[in-house]
Parts: structure tokens; sequence; C-alpha cells
């Protein structure tokens, strides 16, 4: 068992107005569309040392479209 | 000519008015905390909320307030349709669409090296002088000769640019006229081209605006010629504003001038921060049925000045809202807007006041303000003269 609740990133398309903060801070874990829209990369789980930039992108987008889940 | 004095920013404000002009933020300070949603009687009626939530709401309503009129004039004038920006839904969408593909991050990316080079050459005219208006011979010049570049255009021909743009959003504020013989002069210059573009594509924005489908039908040239309009007047002008401000910035502000110098990794979160406190763009909606936000009433037919500028100096939203940090970590500002409208030109934007901040501090790492700096009237706001000394 890891010793840490696992973290996973999504975004919430409906909200999401393509601004790239998101990207912009955690190329890791978002990627884009063809029309600059960001969705979560893979099942958005956060591979261990990237979870300060998972907050960050959360923290900074403008459509409080970045939401985290601890599982 | 001389507006009347105001007499309670309140109930009474004019956003042309030289004090707010000058330094409008105490201005938006004492409204947030009094009277959060002004109104004025000038301009046929305006309201305007200066809170982030309040700001937000009315950003995000497109049942109550449309973008038909995206400008407060004196006089409303007869409709010049830009498509998206002054779209309603359903019909925003698609216009939005064909037009987010040559602006994505990866696009935009292929544009660098020119706009890198082209910053030089600007910097390359005045360096050896010790001296340079930094508004006029070096922020102005970055995207209006960059648009041009990718519209295929002459790059020279940013000087016309820049006439029609100071007719639509500054003098055609007060007399609507001028703003007409711009869009009639636009019409004619870009319909040239599109045809041009239609019989001979190149790789360039017009070819592909020409031949574009958007569910299955080519653009109509009259979207094609107001998309290009639109794409003129939304990227100079606010970009222009958006790098004169940072180099205000810089030129007042030596210790953090001298950080990123030695830091150049906080260049990204020091442009953020520079977009968030002097956001250059304030847009408008038009109230189109009645509603109720915040306890204020708003009357249809009168228009609302939305201040995302004012929005990002919010203390509730943003800590020390009132101090340039320019290593924020957490900065959720709207410089860009907020929800269907966001700028189709934002990842443009920040490549070009990147770009043009990081080429002029490693060419002219020291320099300071040498007389007075003038700042723009009207909703686009940054620095129109700009001199510096170094
Ligand atoms: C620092 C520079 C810029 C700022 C601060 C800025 C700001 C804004 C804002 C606040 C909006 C939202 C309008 C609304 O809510 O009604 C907007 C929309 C727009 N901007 Fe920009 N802009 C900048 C540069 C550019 C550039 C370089 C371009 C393109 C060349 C551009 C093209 C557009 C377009 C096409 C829209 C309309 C989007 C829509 O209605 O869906 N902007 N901009
Ligand atoms: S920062 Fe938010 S709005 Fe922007 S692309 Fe990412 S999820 Fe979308």
């Amino acid at each position: 068992m890891p010793d840490r609740a696992t973290l996973k990133v999504r975004v919430n398309r409906d909200k999401c107005q393509g601004h790239n903060r998101c990207k912009a801070l955690a190329p890791e874990l978002f990627e884009l569309d063809e029309y600059g829209n960001a969705h979560e990369i893979g099942d958005g789980a956060v591979p261990a040392g990237l979870e300060e930039k998972a907050y960050l992108a959360k923290s900074n987008c403008p459509e409080f479209a970045v939401e985290i889940i601890e599982e | 000519m001389a507006r009347p004095t105001v007499t309670d920013w309140a109930t009474d404000f004019d956003h042309l008015d030289p004090a707010w002009v000058n330094d409008p933020f105490p201005i938006w300070d004492d409204m947030r905390r009094k009277c959060p949603i002004a109104h004025t009687d000038r301009f046929m009626g305006v309201y305007f909320p200066t809170r982030y939530q309040d700001v937000r709401a009315v950003a995000y309503d497109t049942v109550h307030f449309s973008s038909r009129r995206v400008v407060v004039r004196e006089t409303p004038p007869p409709r010049i349709p830009a498509p998206p920006i002054t779209s309603d839904p359903p019909e925003h969408r698609p216009a939005r669409m064909v037009l987010l593909p040559p602006f994505t991050p990866d696009a935009i990316k292929k544009l660098e090296p020119r706009a890198r080079a082209l910053a030089n050459e600007l910097i390359d005219k005045f360096a050896g002088r010790g001296s340079a208006d930094a508004a006029v011979e070096y922020s102005q010049e970055i995207p209006a000769r960059l648009i041009a570049h990718m519209l295929g255009l002459p790059e020279a021909d940013g000087d016309l640019y820049r006439r029609w743009i100071k007719m639509v959003l500054v003098d055609g504020i007060t007399d609507v006229s001028v703003a007409l013989q711009a869009a009639g002069e636009m019409h004619q210059y870009f319909m040239g081209y599109a045809q041009q573009r239609m019989e001979k594509p190149g790789d360039d924005l017009i070819s592909y605006l020409v031949n574009i489908k958007s569910n299955g039908q080519p653009l109509s040239t009259e979207n094609v010629i107001g998309t290009l309009r639109l794409l003129l007047i939304a990227g100079i002008d606010t970009t222009w504003s958006g790098i004169g401000s940072c180099i205000w910035h810089l030129a007042t502000h030596p210790e953090d001038r001298r950080r990123l110098v030695r830091e150049p990794a906080l260049m990204a979160t020091a442009v953020e921060e520079f977009l968030r406190a002097y956001a250059p763009v304030t847009m408008a909606r038009e109230v189109i049925k009645e509603t109720t936000i915040n306890g204020c009433t708003f009357k249809p037919g009168e228009m609302v000045l939305l201040s995302f500028p004012a929005a990002n100096r919010d203390p509730s939203m943003f800590e020390d809202a009132d101090k340039v940090i320019i290593d924020r970590k957490e900065n959720r500002h709207a410089a860009f807007g907020l929800g269907i409208h966001r700028c189709i030109g934002s990842n443009l934007a920040r490549m070009e006041l990147t770009v043009a901040v990081e080429e002029l501090l490693k060419r002219i790492p020291e320099f300071s303000l040498a007389g007075p700096v003038t700042w723009s009237e009207g909703t686009v706001r940054g620095p129109r003269q700009l001199p510096i000394k170094f």
C-alpha cells in the first residue's frame, strides 16, 4: 500500500475555456485538444513528486475547471 | 473637449475622467468598499461592478447580458458585428471554434522566433541612443508587426492598423462616425486580400479563414472580413498596453527588475502578475433582460462595464491585491476574461509579453523613467508615452 492518498486531476470540460494555465504549469498532467481546451493525461493519476504542480494547476485555473480527487 | 466634472464616483462615474485615466485603482478600491456596483447616467446609463464575484457573474450570464455591444460609447452606433466577440449563444460557439486552432499554444510557439528577432530589430534602433519611448518605439510595434506577419501582410502596414484602432477605440467613443469610417476602410483593405488568397492560398491566417469550413459551409466574405477586423482591433492595442505596463512597472520598480534579471525563471509568474495587476482590457455588455446581482437591479438597454482589471484587484479574491508580487503562486486572474469569450489571443499575447520583456532585459537590464508617462483613454489601459533612459 502506498503511504499517501492517490491524487487524480480531472478537467471539467464544461467549465474549461482553454486558458492553458494548467498545461503551462503541469505539462506532465494535462494536454490540449486542437482547439486549445484541456483534459487530463490518461486517468489523471498524479505521479509522486508532482502533487505541488497539480495543486498549482488547480489554483491558477480562472474557470475553476481543474478538480483534484483524493482516492 | 472638457468633460463635466465627476461629482460622485458611485453615482456619476466617468471612465474618461482624467483622474480615472491616470490612476483608476484608488477609485475602484473606494467603490468596492462603498458601492460595489456603481452606476452613472452618463453614456446613456452604465453599471460598474468592482468585485470579482460580480464581474464573474455578469461574464457568465449570457441570458441577461449580451455581447452585441461591447464598447460603451456616447451614442450607440449601428451594430458592426464582429463574431465571435459580438455574438451570444448559440451563434457564438461556431464562430469561435473556427478561430481557435490557429491560436493554440503549439501554433503560437512557431511564431516565437520571429517575435524575438522583431524585438531585437526594434531595440537595435534605439540601443545606442541611451533613451527611447518604450511605448511608441517598442511596445506598440511588436503586436502590430506580428499580427501582420500572421496574416501574411506587409509588416510595415502596422502603421495603418494603429490608425484604424485609434479611430475605433479612442476617437470613436465620442464620435461614432469616426469608428464607422475606420470600419469601412478596413473592409476595403481586407476585401482585396481575401479575394487574392481565395485564388492563391498561402500559409497565413487569411488563407486559413477563406478556406475553412464551419458546419460544412465556407465562411461568408462578410464573416471573414469581420473576423480580420476583430483580430486587428482585439490584438494590437491590448498587447501593446500589456507590454507597456510591464515595462512601466520595471522602470519604476528597480528591485523587481533586478530580481528578474538575476532569476529569469521567475518570468512566467511575473508576466501573470503583471497581467493581473495591470490587466489592459475592460469589456462591456448590454443589459437585455432585467436582473438583480448582489442587490443591484440591472435595467435593460443600459450598459455594463465589465472590468476585469477591477476584479483582479479585489482583496477578497487575491491576497495583497494591491501589491505586485512577481513570484505570486496562486493567481486566478481574469485578464483574458471569464467564460465563453475567453480571449482567443491569450497564448499569443502571453508569448509577446514574455518575449518583449525578456529581450529588453537581456539587452538593457538597467533603465528608468525619463519623463512624464501618459496613459490611454478608454477601455484598453496602458502607457501611450513611456520615455525611458539607460
Ligand atoms: C494582453 C493582451 C490581451 C488582453 C488583455 C486581451 C483581453 C481579452 C478579453 C478580456 C477578452 C474577453 C472579451 C469578453 O469577455 O467580451 C478578449 C477576447 C478576445 N480577444 Fe483578446 N486580449 C489580448 C490580446 C489578444 C490578441 C493578441 C488577440 C488576437 C490576435 C486577441 C483576440 C481576441 C478575440 C478574437 C476575442 C473574442 C473571443 C470571443 O468572443 O470568443 N486578443 N480578449
Ligand atoms: S487552466 Fe482551466 S480553463 Fe484553462 S485550459 Fe486548463 S482547465 Fe481549461
